[in-house]
């Protein structure tokens, strides 16, 4: 995979989306150059509080309101769908976000456990509390306010929290002076399917393809199909479940930057929508509306793959401070 | 696709029996909800040779855990949970009389030999389309265990709640039938 040496282009990822291993060797780099000058950027000044009623906002915005490529998609799809009863439901589906989305009120009763993406700005000075509890806190806000679900509970005990905390909180230092936060709200059914493995690198990219489908399959209708399949490739263990997460936020539709990846997305795709199990599991062409693949180098010894599976409502929304 | 079978709960023997796997099914009157903790409690009530607390017979349980109400609103989100978690305890509230479940996901055999047995039906309906299930929800009123919050048993009256039946009293499972119809790999 790695002929020319040169990864960075064979491993094209958004710039949105990189990952740890890059931002820090950009960051190392550009601190190199541009030493005592903050490279170009301000220092910022930033009250955590406003953090908190971002995120407050985000997680009542991301379960009510669905983007419009999903959408797109389930237009898309019941266009193709042969199964008479699988077009019903993906117009059900549309119908049922369109409702939310007007009256307000959540997608799905599962308005998931909170996911949230930071990049926080290496010119951002964060004042009036620490970063954490302020996300805590606009999550906890956001779950009572916006009378969504709370799901959140201890493992052995099963008791809930009571207000969907603790939030999942992935936080990424990137060159500038701005905030940037994405809240995925991640429901239990479609989580619940989704796995990592580590192949051997002899299994190649046929084995990544086995893998995901084989997945897709045994997850039958539990993930509430259509779903999105979001897959990391590389890293280490723990680097390719977060790169299948972050794959997810990539919008519906749109096309892979590496060609590469873009054909092992779309051959995977046409793999899956050839098992039948169809929209709700009822039968179909519409398993799925899209594989979405992250990749990144890993060790020699190793071939990580991790599989994350997405339902239909497929809920992320984002704001920049 | 042909137009929807209205049933009115409670169902009779008949009702169920002339249903078949792939029929969409409108739903009214009064449905109960109830999942995995509800039901826990149910089957022990059972056990120990209590009355419920409510008249299974002919009636219809919803797998779901609503969103809380907004104000204004009769009830929140309520699209189904996956129904497998129930499986344990369904075979013996079939026998009881229950003719109906709402929910999604695979039965287990046990739960579908007792819907052949008893004459009983599983349906599905979509699951995550929460908001359009809710406002069919004409009224709702907790009748068991309000310190389960959203798991309470909720009584529910319905006007037209969308539901696919996928398994029948003959032992149909659409699950099956569906993926067949439409596989295409090898």
């Amino acid at each position: 995979m790695l002929v020319n040496g040169d990864w960075k282009k064979r491993f094209i990822v958004p710039k949105s989306r990189i990952t740890n291993h890059e931002s820090r060797l950009r960051a190392g780099t550009s601190a190199l150059r541009c030493a005592g000058t903050n490279h170009g950027e301000k220092m910022r000044e930033v009250d955590v509080k406003l953090i908190t009623e971002k995120l407050r906002d985000l997680c009542m915005k991301a379960n009510t309101d669905l983007g419009e490529d999903v959408f797109q998609a389930f237009d898309r799809a019941v266009e193709k769908e042969e199964s008479p009863l699988g077009v019903e439901i993906l117009k059900e589906l549309k119908e049922n976000a369109r409702i939310a989305k007007e009256e307000k009120v959540p997608i799905c009763q599962d308005t998931g456990f909170a996911v949230v993406f930071v990049e926080l700005g290496q010119d951002v000075h964060l004042v009036g509390g620490n970063l954490n509890e302020a996300i805590q806190e606009g999550v906890r806000q956001g779950y009572k306010d916006g009378y969504l679900r709370k799901s959140i509970c201890h493992p052995f005990t099963r008791a809930n929290t009571g207000d969907n905390t603790p939030a999942i909180i992935h936080t990424e230092l990137v060159p500038g002076n701005k905030i940037k936060m994405t809240v995925a709200p991640k429901g239990g059914g479609s989580e619940n399917m989704s796995r990592v493995t580590m192949l051997t690198p002899s299994d190649g990219i046929e084995g990544i393809k086995r893998f995901v489908v084989q997945r897709v399959k045994e997850s039958g209708s539990n993930p509430c199909p259509p779903t999105i399949v979001g897959v990391g490739i590389g890293g280490t263990f723990e680097q390719a479940a977060l790169l299948a997460k972050k794959s997810l936020l990539r919008p519906l539709g749109s096309k892979n930057p590496d060609p590469e990846l873009d054909q092992l997305e779309s051959e995977i795709l046409t793999e899956i929508n050839q098992l039948g199990i169809g929209p709700q599991g009822l039968g179909g062409r519409t398993t799925s509306l899209a594989v979405h693949i992250l990749m990144m180098p890993c060790h020699i010894a190793s071939f990580p793959l991790a599989v994350n599976i997405q339902c239909h409502a497929q809920r992320h929304k984002e704001a920049v401070i | 696709m042909g137009e929807p079978i209205r049933l009115k709960t409670p169902l009779s023997n008949e009702e169920v029996e002339n249903l078949k796997i792939g029929d969409r099914v409108l739903i009214n009157g009064v449905i109960y909800t109830g999942r995995d903790a509800a039901h826990k409690r149910l089957f022990d009530l059972l056990k120990e040779g209590k009355n419920l607390p409510f008249d299974i017979k002919g009636q219809i349980i919803y797998y779901v855990g609503p969103t809380p109400a907004q104000p204004g609103q009769v009830f929140g989100s309520a699209g189904p949970t996956t129904s497998y978690r129930m499986d344990a305890y369904s075979p013996s509230l079939i026998e009881r009389g229950l003719k109906g479940m709402i929910g999604k996901g695979m039965r287990s055999d046990a739960v579908k030999e007792a819907m052949k047995r008893y004459k009983a039906v599983y349906f599905a309906a979509t699951g995550g389309a929460g908001a359009l299930l809710a406002k069919r929800v004409k009224r709702a009123e907790v009748v068991a265990y309000e310190d389960l919050g959203p798991e309470a048993i909720r009584r529910l009256e319905v006007e037209d709640l969308p539901v696919i039946v996928v398994n029948d009293v003959r032992g149909n499972d659409l699950y099956i039938e569906g993926e067949r119809r439409y596989r295409t790999s090898p």
